[in-house]
């Protein structure tokens, strides 16, 4: 109980001094999530909408190959994305393996099955609610999917950010191509795994405050935006 | 106002679903500036007929022409008030200037005409109401003034009546009458008798699926040529 109650001291003194090292982990976190989220989202969004409304070959198959990445264990991502960044991997010439953008990559096959999913469910269900509107208000298809995405503002929010919430606290797939190295790849879930393991609890707890709060503002986010969409309803 | 695009013509109209035969064939010629209204029984296919003629559904066999034209050309002069009322999760105001704004205009312009039409259906005092919460009532007022802001040319109105109580109602049909007297074809379905002979100018009698009488309101109703015609104005039940 003694090393617990010192850590989380530690652990304050931390956080407020801004100590350097627990900065740049932050910051790196934060950096190489978000882009990630981004990514995932400019890919996912239209993708969803394209899987909700257009039918063309190779449709169903996209969508099980979604639905299986949504299942997989992040840290078989990771190791996929491993092999293909790795020397003797297809995309071995990259030399990307242990960078940020090989995490960011990783993160963004993470998220990515996340959004597009509840992207396709939710525009599908909306185009068969607003269906005859858009049709007789005489909009044009790209017209008609700007229309669904807007009506769907508030679930893809939700969505987006509860696959930020995956990404930033998932630790095996980036611990696999990020390789947790010092000022480069160590980001808030890696370096908790690495300094419990060292015995530095102090830090350890820090960093896992820092993480537990920004998942309650991820999930206060989510739970302001369902609110607010209920107030529309 | 000079037709663009009326009269409309249907010929041979059929709608089919597997083996269903649900409506049809049908061969009517609906002229501009008269009020039509299409009665008949639940399930009769009322609003399958408005809506092949809005062409919100295809004709499985048949013909829909407009002037002559073919339907594309005659979308923008038509609009239509849904049975059920569709609103987007905006504010009312937002869901009137909405086709104004997939026609391309700008916006303190679409925000203009729909605050005008807002006003004159008046319901100018939910503006700003998120749509979704309005009442079934008053969607359907919201409706009419959303279908009414392009200033179409026909504009069909599938049982706009049908949630309203009997204030509203007046309205309605006031508001009705005074898009018809700017030159609009009204085609609209009701099930309301008193209704018909309040706005009718022409009457459509539609049962399972057949047109079985079309004539002006006054024939349909005093002299019918249909047996069953006769019973349903008379409110008898057609089995
Ligand atoms: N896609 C469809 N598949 C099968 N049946 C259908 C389909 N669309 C409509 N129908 C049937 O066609 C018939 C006519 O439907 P329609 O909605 O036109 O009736 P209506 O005259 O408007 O009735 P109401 O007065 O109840 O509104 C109904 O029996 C309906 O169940
Ligand atoms: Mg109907």
């Amino acid at each position: 109980m003694k090393q617990v109650s010192d850590g989380i001291g530690q652990a304050f003194s931390l956080i407020f001094s801004l100590d350097p090292g627990l900065l740049n982990i932050i910051l790196l976190s934060l950096w190489v999530s978000g882009v990630a989220i981004i990514v995932a989202s400019a890919i996912a969004l239209p993708l969803g909408t394209v899987l909700a409304r257009s039918r063309f070959p190779g449709r169903s198959s996209i969508i099980i190959l979604l639905n299986a990445l949504m299942g997989f264990p992040p840290v078989v991502v990771g190791l996929i994305v491993y092999l293909i960044f790795s020397r003797n991997g297809p995309l071995g010439v990259l030399d990307l393996l242990f960078t940020p953008t090989a995490m960011i990559i990783a993160q963004i096959l993470l998220a990515l099955p996340i959004v597009a999913s509840v992207t396709r469910q939710t525009i599908a269900m909306l185009w068969e609610t607003n269906r005859e509107l858009l049709i007789s208000v005489g909009a044009n298809r790209l017209q008609q999917n700007a229309t669904l995405l807007w009506e769907a503002r508030f679930a893809l929010s939700t969505a987006i950010l509860v696959g930020f919430g995956r990404i930033i606290g998932e630790v095996g797939a980036v611990m696999i191509v990020g390789g947790n190295i010092d000022n480069l790849t160590r980001v808030l879930t890696t370096a908790i795994a690495l300094e419990t393991r060292k015995g530095n609890i102090g830090l350890a707890i820090g960093l896992g405050i820092i993480l537990i709060i920004i998942a309650i503002l991820i999930n206060a986010t989510v739970y302001f935006l369902t609110n607010l969409e209920e107030a529309k309803e | 106002m000079k037709s663009k695009i009326l009269p409309l013509q249907l010929q041979d109209l059929q709608y089919r679903v597997g083996d269903l035969d649900l409506l049809g064939p049908i061969n009517l010629t609906l002229e501009a500036k008269s009020k039509t209204l299409v009665i008949g029984p639940n399930g009769a296919g009322k609003s399958l007929m408005l809506k092949l003629c809005h062409g919100l559904l295809k004709p499985t066999s048949g013909r829909i022409s407009w002037m002559g034209g073919d339907s594309l050309a005659a979308d923008r002069h038509q609009s239509f008030v849904f049975q059920h009322p569709i609103m987007l999760r905006r504010t009312a105001l937002e869901n009137v200037a909405y086709p104004l704004k997939i026609r391309g205009l700008p916006s303190d312009e679409r925000k203009a005409r729909a605050i005008e039409v807002l006003e004159l259906t008046g319901i100018a005092h939910l503006a700003d109401r998120p749509a979704l919460k309005l009442s079934g009532g008053e969607k359907q007022k919201l409706s009419l003034a959303r279908s009414w802001v392009t200033r179409p040319e026909v504009l069909f109105l599938d049982e706009p009546t049908a949630n309203l109580d009997p204030r509203s109602t007046y309205d309605m049909e006031k508001l009705i009458d005074q898009i018809h007297q700017t030159g609009t074809k009204i085609i609209m379905t009701t099930h309301d008798m008193a209704q018909v002979r309040r706005i009718a100018d022409e009457l459509c009698f539609i049962h399972q699926g057949k047109l079985i009488e079309h004539g002006p309101v006054e024939t349909v109703l005093e002299m019918p040529k249909n047996p069953m015609t006769a019973a349903f104005v008379k409110g008898e039940l057609l089995i």
